[in-house]
């Protein structure tokens, strides 16, 4: 198995500020097709590939888009999350970089299916230098009449808007990203109300990653090589990004069921130095880590789920033996205490003290009583935080606990061993 | 907490690229991140003093709260001068594993300085951020929207810093 392109299909073939040459290579064609179809038919065919949103969450795209349609109030609207901003994820930056058009049909398919009034990208201000290219296939696809009033005589009007973040790793959560389009701090909200029943300005909201989105135009327009690809309820292809410690990081599209090993050593181009695994995190810095024994598992949402791991974002973390257990963590931790929001405490003070119990370990000046009070405060915070970021932040140390066991140890000089 | 900036001049050509961005987001204020944002590009030294958080939320008009509310919040956004060529050093892990500490260290050395304080002559300042996407070239620093990297060997750094004049 290599590396194959059915959604970075696009990639390399167009000119991407000219949105006739993007038509040239069959642009537009599905928007066309979905037109003349029944919105529900789109769910269908997104339920039947078994689509799971790509940004971290896994829910199923299908049945989301067929609720977000069912809602009996007007003024739907779409979003496109765009602020990637889980750890060694990049994925979406070369998605919008080499096929910004798509992007935009996929939108427009989307509002569409949903029956929306606007579409919103919400991109993160670090990819400020890919804000032309949309801003400029926004406007062409408004000349040529995909975007506005009347759209291909369908009599539904349409409006794609472009918002940027400005570097806060909390805006990719549901609630915190609709705040910040309308104009505020981006401080998530507790849920109830539902996105899907009033996000973004109280309206019905529908918000999808930009690779689920994506996947959709290539989708309408052939789905047999789709289809085909992929193994057991885990179909089609995924867009990884691998970094860290290895030779070739980058971005790759591999159809799911390859193994951990494959995607290190023959896409990645194996270790720095042909050195040892520490570990591998998978699915962003919000994700859960592993060691060497992940190897032969296939990257298969199935199978991950068996060897309590997830996909997440698409991301492979390969760490080697240089960076011990102990300096990842708090590497991870670092970033989460950064990152929180500090509206709600669970969040605010249980990061802060990990960190504290962490850095315990690393100086050997910890007690057994320190270990137990970490893992209790690693439980606590998933099932009383306000958003996502609290209810992830501990994955990766939780699932430490399980693989590096003597790292945390009663026994100091076991787990000094360890720790060095 | 609102700095004093009665030092920083808001000129007449400010004021109009000012409204030219105002323009360019509709005077739409919820498109308020993107607009500061722009308007912190045009300040030569990377940040948004308080006479220009003034003019903005007067313009727009928004209320100057959540100006400041979005300042303080966003990492992005400045309420303190940076250098006319702000160094922004990923801190990822995916830049650490890739020793981004010798990079930081060096770039200390360099340059003479330390966070939050700006060389000499106002060219640089250097800050962490968490991660800018740019994992494929760790370790990596962003100086006004491009990234640099992977950036392993002081000659690399010294030959960056030599474009910046």
């Amino acid at each position: 198995m290599k590396e194959i392109n059915y959604i970075t299909e696009n990639f390399g073939k167009y000119d991407v500020f000219s949105i006739d040459s993007y038509m040239d290579i069959g642009g537009f064609a599905s928007l066309k097709k979905v037109i003349a179809m029944d919105t529900e038919d789109i769910a269908t065919l997104l339920t039947t590939a078994k689509i799971k949103g790509r940004g971290g969450a896994e829910y199923p795209m299908g049945r989301k888009w067929s609720q977000a349609h069912a809602v009996d109030r007007p003024h739907h609207c779409v979003v496109c999350n765009a602020d990637e901003g889980e750890t060694c994820t990049f994925k979406d930056r070369e998605l919008i970089k080499n096929d910004p058009f798509n992007l935009i049909e996929a939108i427009i398919i989307a509002g569409w299916a949903v029956n929306a009034e606007d579409g919103y990208i919400y991109m993160r201000a670090e990819y400020g230098s890919l804000r032309p290219r949309l801003l400029n296939a926004i406007k062409q696809a408004e000349e040529r009449g995909f975007l506005g009033e009347n759209i291909l005589n369908s009599g539904w009007n349409y409006k794609i808007h472009l918002y940027s973040g400005a570097g806060a790793y909390v805006c990719g959560e549901g609630t915190a990203l609709i705040r910040s389009i309308e104009g505020k701090a981006g401080r998530p909200r507790m849920k109830p109300p539902f996105m899907k029943q009033s996000g973004l300005f109280s309206r019905p909201t529908c918000i999808d990653n930009v690779e689920s989105l994506s996947i959709v135009p290539h989708l309408l327009r052939d789905a047999k090589p789709y289809m085909e690809m992929g193994q057991g309820d885990s179909i089609g292809s995924k867009m990884i990004s691998v970094g860290g410690n290895v030779n070739r990081p980058g971005v790759y599209e591999m159809p799911f069921g390859m193994t951990v090993r494959q995607i290190i050593y023959d896409l990645a181009g194996g270790i720095q130095g042909d050195r040892n695994i520490r570990l591998i995190q998978f699915g962003g810095v919000s994700g859960k880590i592993s060691d060497s024994r992940v190897l032969d598992v296939p990257y298969t949402y199935e199978d991950f789920a068996k060897n309590n791991l997830i996909i997440g974002s698409g991301s492979v973390l390969v760490i080697d033996e240089r960076t011990s257990v102990i300096d990842f963590l708090r590497y991870t931790q670092d970033f989460f205490l950064h990152e929180s929001c500090g509206q709600c405490i669970p969040c605010r003070e249980g990061n802060r003290h990990i960190r504290i119990f962490l850095e315990k370990i690393k100086d050997g000046t910890y007690t057994d009583e320190d270990i137990k009070t970490m893992k209790t405060f690693a439980k606590v915070m998933p099932m009383s935080s306000l958003c996502g970021l609290g209810e992830t932040a501990q994955n990766a140390l939780k699932s430490a606990f399980e693989i590096f066991p003597e790292v945390f140890t009663s026994n100091r000089q076991k787990s000094m061993e360890a720790v060095y | 907490m609102i700095e004093d900036s009665s030092k920083f001049e808001l000129t007449e050509e400010l004021k109009a690229s000012i409204d030219k961005i105002l323009v360019e987001h509709y005077h739409d204020f919820t498109q308020i991140v993107g607009i500061l944002l722009d308007v912190q590009s045009k300040i030569e030294q990377h940040y948004i003093p308080k006479i220009v958080a003034c003019y903005v939320a007067e313009k727009l008009p928004v209320k100057l709260s959540v100006i400041y509310d979005c300042m303080t919040f966003y990492d992005a956004l400045s309420d303190k001068p940076r250098g006319r060529y702000p160094i922004e050093i990923c801190d990822s892990i995916a830049c650490k594993v890739n020793n981004n500490e010798f990079l930081l260290k060096t770039l200390k050395e360099l340059l003479g300085i330390d966070f939050g304080t700006v060389t000499y002559d106002g060219r640089f300042t250097i800050e962490k951020v968490s991660c800018f996407g740019a994992c494929d070239r760790a370790p990596a620093v962003k100086i006004n929207g491009i990234v640099y990297g992977p950036l392993k060997t002081k000659a690399q750094m010294r030959g960056l810093l030599e474009q910046f004049v």
